[in-house]
């Protein structure tokens, strides 16, 4: 397993795989399938200042390869994640987790992140800044160079952990916004986020979200995560943890070679409970056969 | 837990209605429920009720729906299919000496796992089955074995004309369980204060990992594949 080891800003992994945001809650929904202390890390479900419901349902739709989904970040609260879900989760998991933060302005960021300071399991914080922006607009921070580097900069003030920024792939220039968190500070970069997408039941004549639109995750969007990690990595230098349709150790080692550090697999999850420990697993022995001893030295090998 | 289960049997019961016999299957509670990898290009497992199980067998009873359930159709005796099992909650047990089995449609199979633990238990069961008409109608003649049954169709081509709410008149409910579309169970819950309800959402686990299926109750959210899918009446509160 030592060949395995990767290295993030603030966080020394056993192995680079972890469950994406959303699709692990904290973890507890999995003790029944393995034990998840064979997981490099975890990141959480969404954490927002106040208890949120999210939307209504239907939230979920299937597609071609993937899914839809409207969930909007359901959650208990910073509150309650502090006083009751973070207490619990040394008895589940014994590393550093990485807290997804989410806000809807950027003083909810802030909030989230000075709560969750004094939790010591948190290894570093995944913001989520492809939220709506409601103060202005309702446009959402990931798609405005502005507007991105602004919540990093607030987030990397308050911070006593490493901020790892989400961006989001419904950008025109994903460089751009990429190389703006970089210079407010963020110490790197996890993408991608899900992609926008509907669907509509010919049936009803309807779209099958009450939401409408929802975020397409799995494998039919493994190209274009794939793309944005490979982009972003020849243009900025801090580390990138990639995700988007992970499926197969295959998949794990095309993202390292690609320029990600870490790999973070979401949807997978959902379909197959056990895909984590599986790729953790088969790792070692399938990056051995490819000719690399150690994992991390795949990382960004494809650039030449 | 994952298993691979072995098809036993696989029939028509009704139209477009099927009855699967699973393999290897762990115990279930009645109302518990598995999720199901369907053949093809189907990305996301089905969910289905248990509607019985003895020993390591279970059945399954579904109609085609989609085409998810289309492929299911197809599956051959012999082959295996990929399931998550022991899902939800399952059925409470009740103190009551007479109770209520009300389902509609598809939602009637769990109701024959459950009438039978119920008879295990000493517990008399009345059951209102509806379907829309006599060529849908599958299980009567099982559950005639356990309790009083009766039918309604839409059409009135078999038992009484109308919805199970017309089955139920002149009966004095005083706990039940009822499974069926939200329009039955809506209509059922407005006026049957006390009994328990099996609900449907769309899924993308089926375990609790995505909060997909979560439903606002009377107190806190709620996910209807892990808290449920059966609530109790008064938890409930209905979309508008
Ligand atoms: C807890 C539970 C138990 C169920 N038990 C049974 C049963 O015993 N017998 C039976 O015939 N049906 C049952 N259903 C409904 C069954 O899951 C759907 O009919 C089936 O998923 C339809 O799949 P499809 O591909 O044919 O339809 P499509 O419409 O093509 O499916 C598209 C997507 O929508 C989802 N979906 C569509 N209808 C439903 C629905 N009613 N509930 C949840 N998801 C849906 C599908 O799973 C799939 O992800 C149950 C549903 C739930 C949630
Ligand atoms: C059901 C679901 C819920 C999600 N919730 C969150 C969330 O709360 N915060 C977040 O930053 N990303 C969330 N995501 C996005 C994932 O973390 C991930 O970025 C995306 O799904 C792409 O990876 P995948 O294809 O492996 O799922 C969610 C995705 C899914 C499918
Ligand atoms: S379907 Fe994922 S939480 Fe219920």
């Amino acid at each position: 397993m030592e060949n395995l080891k990767v290295t993030l800003p603030g966080m020394v992994l056993q192995n680079p795989i972890m469950p994406a945001s959303g699709t692990f809650g904290f973890g507890f929904d999995f003790v029944d399938y393995y034990d998840i202390n064979i997981l490099g890390s975890i990141m959480t479900k969404a954490i927002t200042q106040h208890p949120r419901y999210g939307n209504a349902v239907p939230r979920i739709a299937e597609v071609t390869s993937g899914m839809l989904n409207a969930i909007g970040l359901q959650n208990l609260g910073v509150e309650e994640a502090v006083n009751a879900i973070f207490p619990r989760l040394p008895s589940i998991y014994r590393h550093k987790v990485i807290a997804n933060v989410s806000g809807s302005t950027v003083e909810e960021y802030v909030a989230v992140i000075k709560a969750l300071n004094k939790v010591d399991q948190i290894g570093a914080y995944e913001i989520n800044i492809s939220c709506p922006n409601i103060k202005e607009g309702g446009m959402a921070f990931s798609v405005d160079e502005t507007m991105a580097s602004y919540v990093t900069k607030a987030c990397k003030a308050v911070s006593e952990k490493p901020i790892y920024v989400k961006l989001s792939p419904n950008v025109t220039d994903i460089v751009k916004i990429a190389k703006a968190v970089e210079a407010a500070g963020a110490d790197a970069i996890t993408l991608i986020n899900t992609l926008l997408g509907m669907r509509i039941d010919v049936k009803t004549r309807k779209p099958v979200l009450n939401n409408i639109y929802g975020g397409l995750s799995g494998p039919a969007i493994k190209p274009v995560a794939l793309k944005m990690v490979y982009q972003v990595y020849r243009n900025v230098s801090i580390p990138i943890i990639g995700m988007g349709g992970i499926m197969t150790k295959e998949d794990v080692v095309e993202f390292m070679m690609a320029g990600a550090s870490a790999v973070a697999i979401g949807t997978g999850n959902l379909v197959d409970p056990m895909i984590c420990h599986t790729i953790v697993h088969e790792l070692e022995s399938y990056i051995s056969s490819l000719g690399f001893e150690k994992i991390e030295a795949l990382v960004g090998v494809a650039h030449g | 837990m994952i298993k691979r289960l072995s098809v036993k049997n696989h029939e028509t019961i009704a139209k477009d209605t099927f009855a699967l016999v699973l393999k290897g299957a762990p115990p279930h509670k009645p109302g518990q429920f598995i999720n199901i990898t369907v053949p093809g290009e189907h990305f996301l497992r089905r969910p289905f009720s248990i509607a019985d199980q003895e020993d390591d067998e279970i059945l399954v009873i579904y109609k085609v729906f989609g085409s998810g359930t289309q492929a299911l159709s197809e599956v051959k005796i012999g082959e295996t299919l990929d399931c998550l099992t022991c899902l939800g909650n399952g059925f409470g047990m009740t103190k009551h000496k007479h109770v209520y089995l009300i389902g509609g449609g598809v939602g009637i199979p769990p109701l024959y796992y459950l009438a039978k633990a119920l008879k295990k238990h000493a517990i008399d069961v009345t059951m209102v089955l509806g379907f829309n008409t006599e060529a849908d109608c599958f299980l009567i003649e099982a559950f005639e074995t356990l309790g009083t049954v009766i039918v309604a169709t839409l059409d009135g081509s078999r038992g009484i004309q109308g919805t199970v709410l017309e089955g139920l008149k002149d009966h004095t409910v005083n706990y039940y369980y009822a499974v069926g579309p939200n329009p039955m169970l809506k209509a059922l819950t407005s006026i049957y204060k006390d009994g328990e309800v099996s609900l449907e959402e769309r899924m993308g686990c089926g375990f609790g990992a995505c909060m997909g299926c979560s439903i606002k109750t009377k107190h806190e959210p709620k996910r209807v594949c892990k808290e449920g899918p059966v609530f109790k009446v008064e938890e409930l509160v209905w979309k508008t």
